[in-house]
């Protein structure tokens, strides 16, 4: 009796096991050849020479890595660490933008009739169905120096004349908040919806208003959708590549042109690869040191993805 | 007294009491809905335990919620102190309220929210931590001072809950079905504290609740309300004993009802037989005696003499402690039902079955309205 249950029991856990290798064995073979092999590849190019037309040869050398941090034939330079830290800064300014921007937009969706808010969340998701570098030319055209908002920002001696708003940082960060905007409204409309309006009641029964409400009783229950909203954001905008391309000119140079110039205008593979691997640690290390402040903060467990 | 207008005459007018209220003629309605709220008039008086009775949906909520200021009333008036609510924010109201979910702000703990009301007025750190230790040990929830919310029990809460609106001294508090999510044994030691508090504080309470027991054992008065109107207000005992309507006696404890026609200066017409009742109907058509004002006899041993006695059989005895619950079945079909205590359980109780007689006596039978 006990015999039978026992081969029963084994029998129902090999089924498990064939059942989780067949509905998760397509994904894990797209992560190993798309994922997983391309970064080895990647971080072994890292390691070798680079010829005359900038692809890797022996001898293995760390000489890209010398060049990430900014050492070259000609001595140190502070190039790199400026566009890490411009890549960094419009990233950052980016997502603060859409988090500002996210807040009146999410409330307002939210104070319209409950059938309308699907449709309404619809619109802000559509545009980012078209592509990306359509969406971003338009920006260029808004921007550029004959553009109405550019006689604008001449008026207030904001840029000189003849110059537009675009290209240059200002731009870079209009279309890094632009594009991303829908993935911050998206994970804040989810934790706003849940919302408990009892505490925002309790607020106003305690003397609490406007802003302070908003502080107490609002902004805390919404965290944890900020803070995925915040990582949605800033990490994908660190390494864009699309907006400072065709927004920033040459001063606005960011990360992610950094590493395309590397496999396309001025080919050095090992240093690309160099530069990317060294991107994607401090990436990881930005999603790690913002999980255990997303732990310190409490409750935010949507936001450890 | 006449109209000298100088600000010490002003001052010296009889001003209503602090935590009294004034409800005129408040309406509310939903859009698309009947009124929630149906031109009611209320006077609620200061330092007293007011109860709004009623089956959900019947608007009790509502009128609490636009005392506190979260809802706007349609028409009317809110008066609280004598001063005209109107253009008045609830943050703005010297009110405060406890919440049938607790709403504990989940990201403070017990101290800091207890003192959140004092910190929005600007009443500063030792002052405050005075104030709501104070309060936090009237409570007995000293202990919890640093945990957070979610580390609570139900009961816990419920005391934080009522500290944060106490701390802030306000001259009405108001309670929305504050015990409804507890167990019967908590409860019933949350409701003789509350009574307590409320009694030291001197505070206005107006406590809003579905349970019929509940309102008895606490209130001063009761508001009975249905359907966005009130039914009927007054002291517990005048409510329970003398109820206006079949609606509020049938809501607020057990009653046999019968329609009942005149039928001469003493007596009445009703589907039981003849009734001796004390008034006259004064258009009243209904008669309503309580299960407990009945006297059940022995057929053998009834005084055959007396009014209002009608003989029958036992057909149902609910035994429920310190009272038996009967249905017992009259002559012409129809039942009644009454309680009686188990004092002399062996000689005074009867099974389904024998055969008894009922006594209604005249004064015990209540004549009301539909």
């Amino acid at each position: 009796m006990s015999a039978t249950a026992q081969t029963e029991q084994e029998i129902e856990a090999g089924r498990q096991r064939l059942r989780l290798w067949v509905t998760s064995g397509p994904g894990l073979v797209w992560i190993m050849i798309f994922l997983l092999i391309p970064s080895a590849v990647l971080l072994g190019i890292a390691f070798f020479s680079a010829d005359d037309y900038g692809a890797p040869v022996l001898p293995f050398s760390v000489q890209p890595f010398q060049q990430v941090a900014g050492y070259s034939l000609l001595g140190w330079d502070p190039g790199n660490i400026t566009i890490f830290l411009r890549s960094l800064g419009q990233a950052g300014i980016a997502t603060l933008v859409s988090a500002a921007l996210s807040y009146p937009l999410v409330f307002f969706i939210l104070s319209r009739p409950e059938a309308l808010r699907p449709l309404l969340l619809l619109f802000i998701v559509l545009p980012s169905w078209t592509n990306q570098v359509v969406r971003t030319y338009a920006w260029l055209e808004l921007l550029g120096p004959n553009a109405p908002v550019s006689w604008v920002a001449h008026l207030l001696h904001a840029v000189p004349p003849d110059l537009g708003l675009a290209p240059g940082s200002f731009a870079v960060t209009t279309g890094l908040a632009y594009n991303y905007l829908p993935y911050m409204i998206v994970p804040l409309y989810a934790s706003a919806e849940k919302l408990d309006w009892t505490l925002v009641e309790a607020g106003r029964d305690l003397y609490a208003s406007g802003v302070r409400l908003f502080w107490h009783a609002v902004f805390p229950q919404t965290l944890p959708g900020l803070l995925s909203g915040i990582i949605f954001v800033a990490i994908p905008a660190f390494g864009d590549y699309v907006v400072p391309q065709l927004l920033g000119g040459d001063k606005a140079l960011m990360i992610g042109s950094l590493i395309a110039n590397q496999f396309t205008e001025t080919p050095d593979w090992p240093y690309g690869a160099a530069l990317t691997i060294i991107m994607l640690v401090f990436t990881g290390m930005g999603l790690v040191g913002f999980r255990i402040l997303t732990r310190k903060l409490g409750g935010a467990e949507e936001a450890t993805i | 007294m006449s109209a000298s207008a100088s600000p010490a005459a002003a001052a010296a007018a009889p001003s209503p009491k602090r935590g009294a209220i004034s409800i005129r003629g408040i309406t509310r309605i939903f859009a698309g809905s009947v009124p929630a709220v149906d031109h009611v008039d209320l006077e609620i008086h200061a330092g007293e335990f007011f109860t709004l009775l009623g089956p959900s949906g019947c608007g009790k909520t509502t009128l609490l919620r636009m005392i506190a200021g979260f809802e706007t009333p349609d028409e009317g008036k809110i008066l609280i102190s004598g001063r005209d609510m109107e253009d008045v924010p609830a943050h703005k109201r010297a009110v405060n309220t406890v919440f049938q979910s607790y709403a504990l702000f989940p990201h403070l703990n017990v101290e800091q929210n207890i003192g959140f009301g004092l910190r929005m007025k600007g009443v500063k750190t030792p002052e405050r931590k005075k104030r709501v230790d104070a309060i936090m040990e009237m409570l007995q929830i000293g202990q919890f001072a640093t945990r957070s919310a979610a580390q609570l029990s139900g009961g816990q809460r419920q005391r934080v809950a009522l500290a944060r609106a106490l701390v802030n001294e306000p001259e009405v508090v108001l309670l929305d079905e504050p015990l409804s999510a507890l167990d019967a044994k908590l409860r019933n030691e949350l409701q003789i504290e509350l009574l307590r508090m409320q009694k030291r504080l001197g505070m206005t309470f107006i406590f809003v609740t579905h349970d019929q027991h509940e309102a008895l054992v606490m209130s001063d008065r009761i508001g009975v309300m249905s359907k966005g109107k009130l039914e009927q207000v007054g002291p517990v005992l005048d409510v329970y004993e003398k109820p206006k309507n079949v609606f509020v006696a049938e809501f607020l404890g057990l009653s046999n009802i019968w329609p009942i026609t005149s039928s001469g200066a003493h007596s009445a017409a009703s589907p039981i037989g003849e009734l001796s009742i004390d008034a006259p109907l004064n258009g009243a058509n209904m008669a309503m005696i309580r299960p407990e004002k009945i006297w059940i006899y022995n057929d053998t041993a009834a005084p055959k003499d007396r009014a209002n006695l009608f003989f029958g059989t036992v057909r149902e005895a609910i035994y429920m402690g310190a009272a038996t619950q009967y249905r017992i079945e009259l002559a012409g079909g129809h039942s009644v039902l009454a309680f009686d205590t188990n004092n002399q359980a062996t000689e005074r109780s009867w099974r389904p079955g024998e055969k008894v007689a009922v006594e209604l006596k005249p004064d015990n039978i209540m004549l009301i309205s539909p």
